[in-house]
């Protein structure tokens, strides 16, 4: 019975191609809606929250804001390692220097670091190694090149054991980066060079650190090692709260997480209801689809069809609309996500949400029962003497 | 002597139009047996149609017995009503009510599909009856491209198909011209001559005389007339 309704219900949506294509156009918009916008959401969550984590998610930055006169140096920041709590500290101090090889004269950011620094974000060397720490204790004169100076000031030749000359002071280069895909290269210029936080101090007259990093002993006691941060800059700063600050990558994946999150719920809302006036629509034509059909209703109960009969008949005939429509929803929203995909030009790629679809279909479902079962219920409800004298 | 095919006693049937009412069928009692041909005539709002459709199990009536092939209507919910119609009764109406969207090959399976009964038997039934009527040939066209006749003859195909106890023809010739009219008339009474039980229903006093028994209805009572 099911499949013979199903086959009724097919030959009438065909009979009406362009009303059953409209009806159905209601669902499709919708369901685009609904699929796309929350896929959009996900993907670009996705995408940010990838970018976050490549910037490290167990990962406290500490920024000095007023130094009180007394320049936070080196020697403290080793200390504050000795806490138990506290895996490793990097300070990070930059200045921009003229670099020169050869003919090339560029501008480029020097940074002054620990070997820790590599290590925290986990750098991997294209070519040579990165900062040691005899380089820092005994301040050489060394410089790592990230892959976009190497190429800039090297070309193709190997800078390794080459000297590169910063403000006029000749470095050896002792290393070059892999590729930086992070989220922090896109934000900062990509010629860069690292060396020796004592030798930056020496060469640049720069006092006192300003920005530094710290890992936690242990990813899961994130929280001990920024109250032993906080504790230690409290200390440090004379009780002032405003004179530094500690920020928490953690807390920005979830602050992302809850943003997008509620991206979502939002979008999905509204886009729910377009999909439930969609409903509506299938409704209105289902009921004036009964009327018209009263005569055939008649038809059919004279031969024998039964209340069941004719209520399935029509509520499978809304389901259908409303399933067809469904599908031809997500296929055209893969179809624009993958436009978008290309549009963004591989930034963000975006995907059809595999939760989203079954959202969408179980959307669809509810709304052909719901919107389907009352003019299905007025059809078979229909008298068959009436319905037989009926001439529309 | 065959057994009754229908029996109705003092059956009566009142409408409520327009505030007043109408006595449709007044205590009308009727017995057609098994394998008759049964003509009924009467002016229009005699009643008649309304007998039909009580006889056709589309309406109940509101007092009296009926009993149809031994089974008494009365009390039929409307799920067994259907039942009764699909497997017990064939209607030929006078407008064809055939589904236009559908081949003459289809309208006459549809009764079969409300049986749930298989692709294969379908099939045979429907190709059974429509050599039965002639029409086998254009079993593909849809009503639309069809005669009057044709639809017709695709009707009582409809009708036929599930071998039912009963044939009930309301005006089957009324939209049809006098010399396709007496075809379809000579379909029925080859359809009579098989074996079937047919009840006619008529304005035309010629075609009516040719039936077993005419029955004469006015005013909502029911005057039998024996014409042969």
């Amino acid at each position: 019975m099911i499949i013979q309704s199903l086959r009724m219900a097919f030959e009438s949506i065909t009979a009406n191609k362009i009303r059953s294509f409209l009806t159905m156009l209601g669902i499709i918009i919708g369901v685009i809606a609904l699929v796309v916008l929350v896929s959009l959401v996900s993907s670009a969550s996705d995408s940010v929250t990838a970018q976050v984590s490549t910037l490290g998610t167990d990962l406290l930055t500490a920024m000095v804001l007023d130094d009180k006169g007394y320049p936070l140096r080196l020697s403290e920041l080793d200390q504050l390692a000795t806490n138990p709590t506290i895996g490793q500290v990097a300070p990070l101090t930059q200045t921009v220097v003229t670099a020169k090889h050869g003919y090339t004269e560029e501008a480029a950011t020097l940074y002054g670091t620990l070997p820790a620094y590599g290590e925290i974000y986990h750098w991997q060397m294209q070519r040579g190694r990165f900062l040691k720490t005899t380089d820092i204790d005994n301040s050489s004169y060394v410089a790592v090149l990230s892959l976009e100076a190497a190429e800039k000031f090297f070309g193709q030749s190997d800078p390794v054991n080459e000297t590169i000359f910063l403000n006029g002071r000749g470095f050896k280069v002792v290393g070059v980066l892999e590729e930086d895909t992070s989220l922090m290269s896109v934000m900062t210029t990509s010629v860069k060079i690292y060396t020796p936080y004592t030798v930056l101090v020496r060469t640049s007259g720069m006092r006192g650190i300003s920005n530094f990093i710290v890992t936690p002993a242990n990813p899961k006691s994130m929280d001990e090692a920024e109250e032993a941060l906080n504790a230690f800059l409290m200390r440090r700063f004379k009780e002032d709260e405003n004179a530094f600050f500690v920020f928490n990558q953690s807390n920005l994946m979830s602050v992302v997480g809850t943003v997008t999150d509620m991206m979502s719920y939002l979008l999905g809302g509204i886009a729910a209801i377009s999909l439930l006036v969609g409903g509506i629509g299938i409704m209105n034509i289902m009921l004036v689809s009964v009327t018209e059909r009263t005569k055939e209703i008649g038809i059919r109960k004279a031969i024998g069809a039964s209340k069941g009969s004719i209520l399935l008949q029509f509520l499978i005939e809304a389901l259908v609309v409303s399933l067809m429509g469904c599908t031809i929803g997500i296929a055209l929203s893969f179809g624009l996500l993958q436009a978008a995909t290309l549009v963004a030009g591989g930034l963000i790629s975006f995907y059809l949400s595999f939760r989203i679809v079954l959202i969408a279909i179980g959307f669809a479902v509810a709304i052909g029962v719901l919107f389907g079962i009352y003019p299905a219920y007025k059809a078979a409800d229909k008298h068959p003497i009436e319905a037989l004298r009926y001439e529309g | 002597m065959n057994k009754a095919m229908i029996e109705l006693h003092d059956v009566s049937k009142i409408y409520q139009v327009g505030g007043q009412e109408v006595r449709a069928l007044d205590r009308a009692c009727l017995s057609v047996r098994e394998g008759e041909f049964v003509s009924i005539v009467g002016p229009s709002g005699s009643g008649k149609t309304t007998m039909m459709n009580i006889i056709g199990c589309l309406d109940v009536a509101d007092s009296g017995d009926y009993i149809l092939d031994g089974l008494s209507i009365d009390r039929y919910s409307d799920r067994e009503l259907a039942r009764i119609r699909n497997h017990k009764i064939g209607f030929v109406f006078q407008g064809f009510n055939l589904l236009s969207r559908l081949t003459a090959e289809a309208n006459v399976e549809l009764p079969l599909i409300y049986q749930r009964l298989g692709m294969s038997e379908r099939r045979k039934l429907v190709a059974e009856a429509l050599h039965r009527v002639d029409l086998y040939d254009r079993r593909k066209h849809k009503p639309q491209e069809l005669s009057g006749g044709q639809q017709q003859r695709v009707a009582i195909a409809r009708a036929l198909v599930t071998k039912p106890s009963l044939l009930l023809a309301d005006e089957p010739t009324g939209n049809l011209d006098s010399k396709t009219g007496a075809e379809i008339i000579e379909l029925f009474h080859e359809l009579h001559r098989s074996g079937n039980t047919i009840l006619l229903i008529t304005h035309n006093p010629d075609i009516a005389k040719t039936a077993n028994r005419m029955v004469q209805i006015f005013d909502g009572k029911v005057y039998e007339e024996v014409v042969s």
